[in-house]
């Protein structure tokens, strides 16, 4: 055992082990490691090490750092883990089905990110709808005198608003949007019995019947090109895509043939299918609006993460039912 | 009713000017060499100037025109229209409420999420490439901030209303304080400034807003503080508003409207941290199409001596 990657030795301390991409760092290990003893395989240059030695045996809780990938394998090596305590709000990175056939639990970044993802997804609506980045675009290169008046945008009151999951980053934006005079309805697995917007059973009756589409649900075997070409055919010319749940979502190929074509009106995406490489016929589009998934990353939301991520472990080491479970089934 | 002459200042809105066209005898002022050579020709037949925030209708124009009844302006905002000329005269002003109030709210609210968020620097971002490099950087959550009003009129009141769904606290500045309402009142804008984390300029442009926004204010919005002006550009002192951005006093700024429009600093194009639009707050084609609604019936409610729909005095 490598001891440059234990931090605090303290042998009475409950043992985490971390697991994240070279490129990531945790972000709180400061304040963890005063509780906790941390196991940071990629601190050593053989992180492999680490998996096959007799200490992984005992390993009971993992926290992967952000998207890195937990895999099949990655959880053959830990034979007693009992807790995945991911830190993002979609865990499809977390192998759920080998949790769930192993009695693994696995906790998210519960309503973390809630506030600022639904910040950003209704930012990204209203840069598509009045055009705010190709407008900005516009008067920095100096356009404005030279051209005259800009091309007028879309109203945003007044839209029938279809939230593709709703959850509690979806409903979050629904809150916000309803503020603009927007209609809400809805697609989920279920039918939310609390709820009293309208709920649409399948994807396509919702996009039949909205102006505008935001995708926020999870990224699942059954979600995966959830929004495909019947669905975009449905919402229509006029519709407007907003995605700040996962690229896969969409069938990336087909939606930029719908945007490329004026099939629909428009699109704002945080996320795409294959992150960091954007589709570039999308770049010569002054309808959509780019980001790099981005939608949760301010210091604020790190903060209310630390505090889920604390909670959670407090609540499995002290055998408490944990803040934020996946439902794994 | 159909042979009143109606003056046009400017290319506004080709619907609007299709429908005048088809009900009144329409002048468009853009088709002439000169102002002069349009007067010389038609100043006796104008009876109603439909005017825009780009060319008013000032004191000379309306001196010129003897049988001026009424000005009816596709805006709301009346600083290019000579309100003491035309009361003076007996003119009718018509101005468009209330139509685009959402629009314009909701512009500062995008102007206020793409400013912190940093939506338009990062649709830069990945457009050129950059993606490929490195990750992008952090930005400022919104929700929970608080958030001063300068102004709460119409569009105040409506920016007010969608920051409250966000979980800010709503603070605001104006003239005197609102009865039943609950938004802390500061009599003071400085004031204001120092106990908000977003200054959002709403207020009309008179000559005691004129650089109302001015160092005194920007310092105590102070280093993490947001300026947004969706008003008017001369409500901000815009030299002082540079400065500040060049010299890191204040977070970012996002910004409709500017002091010489369509003019734009051109150190303000340089910085990352400001969001610049052209001055399309109320531009949305469903608010145009009312506002032009709303011109036509006022001139039209006029000229059969109906109430006007929306007078000014």
């Amino acid at each position: 055992m490598a001891a440059q990657i234990v931090e605090n030795e303290e042998p009475q301390l409950p043992q985490i082990l971390i697991h994240r991409l070279p490129s990531f760092d945790l972000p709180f290990k400061a304040q963890l490691v005063t509780r906790f003893r941390l196991i940071d395989p990629y601190a050593s240059s053989d992180p492999t090490a680490f998996f096959s030695s007799p200490q992984a045996q005992s390993v009971r809780v993992l926290l992967p750092v952000g998207p890195s990938p937990v895999t099949a394998d990655t959880l053959r090596c830990l034979p007693s883990l009992q807790c995945v305590i991911g830190s993002s709000a979609g865990v499809d990175h977390i192998d759920l089905a080998e949790c769930r056939r192993r009695g693994i639990a696995v906790t998210n970044a519960g309503s973390a990110f809630s506030e600022d993802v639904a910040d950003y997804a209704v930012g990204l609506l209203i840069d598509v709808l009045r055009r705010l980045s190709a407008a900005d675009r516009y008067v920095r290169s100096g356009s404005w005198p030279v051209k005259g008046e800009y091309p007028l945008g879309s109203k945003l009151g007044g839209k029938r608003v279809g939230i593709v999951g709703l959850g509690s980053i979806g409903y979050e934006i629904a809150k916000r949007l309803e503020a603009f005079g927007c209609s809400i309805a809805y697609n989920s697995r279920k039918k939310k019995p609390s709820v009293l917007f309208p709920f649409h059973e399948n994807v396509c009756s919702l996009a039949a019947n909205s102006d505008v589409l935001i995708i926020c649900c999870a990224l699942t075997n059954e979600t995966h090109h959830l929004i495909n070409k019947d669905v975009m055919t449905a919402l229509g010319k006029e519709g407007v895509i907003i995605n700040i749940g996962r690229g896969a979502l969409i069938n990336e190929k087909e939606m930029v043939q719908f945007l490329v074509q004026g099939e629909i009106k428009g699109a704002g995406l945080d996320v795409f299918e294959n992150e960091p490489n954007v589709p570039k016929e999308l770049f010569e589009l002054d309808n959509v609006v780019l980001s790099p998934h981005r939608a949760v990353l301010t210091p604020e939301s790190f903060t209310t993460l630390y505090e889920v991520v604390m909670a959670n472990l407090d609540a499995f080491f002290s055998n408490k039912p944990l803040v934020s479970p996946v439902d794994l089934e | 009713m159909e042979t009143a002459g109606v003056l046009m200042t400017y290319p506004m809105s080709t619907y609007l000017e299709q429908e005048l066209d088809s009900r009144f005898d329409l002048f468009r002022l853009w088709d002439f060499p000169s102002r002069t050579k349009f007067l010389q020709q038609h100043s006796h037949s104008i009876r109603a100037v439909v005017a825009n925030t780009t060319c008013g209708a000032d004191a000379e124009l309306i001196d010129s025109l003897p049988n001026l009844e009424i000005v009816s302006t596709y805006s709301v905002g009346l600083d290019k229209i000579d309100l003491v000329k035309c009361m003076e005269r007996g003119i009718q002003v018509t101005n468009t409420p209330e139509v685009l109030t959402d629009d314009v709210a909701d512009c500062a609210i995008g102007l206020v999420l793409a400013t912190m968020r940093r939506i338009c620097e990062c649709d830069r971002f990945v457009r050129n490439g950059a993606w490929k490099k490195g990750e992008f950087g952090l930005s400022t959550k919104f929700s929970g901030k608080a958030v001063g009003i300068v102004g709460l009129g119409r569009i105040g009141s409506a920016i007010a209303k969608r920051a409250e769904a966000f979980g800010c606290p709503i603070s605001y500045f104006s003239r005197s304080k609102k009865p039943d309402i609950n938004y802390k009142y500061y009599s003071s804008i400085v004031d204001l400034a120092a106990n908000c984390r977003i200054l959002i300029v709403a207020c009309a442009l008179t000559e005691e807003t004129r650089h109302i926004v001015n160092r005194e204010v920007i310092d105590a919005l102070g280093l993490e503080g947001i300026l947004i002006n969706i008003g008017r550009g001369p409500i901000v002192d815009e030299a002082e508003l540079v400065s500040a951005l060049l010299e890191g006093r204040l977070a970012g700024a996002g910004l409709d409207v500017f002091e010489n429009e369509p003019e734009v600093p051109e150190q303000l194009c340089n910085l990352e941290n400001v969001v610049l639009l052209p001055h399309v707050g109320s531009d949305t084609v469903e608010t145009c199409q009312a506002m032009a609604d709303l011109v036509i019936g006022n001139v039209e409610a006029h000229f059969l001596k109906k109430p006007l729909l929306t007078p000014v005095f």
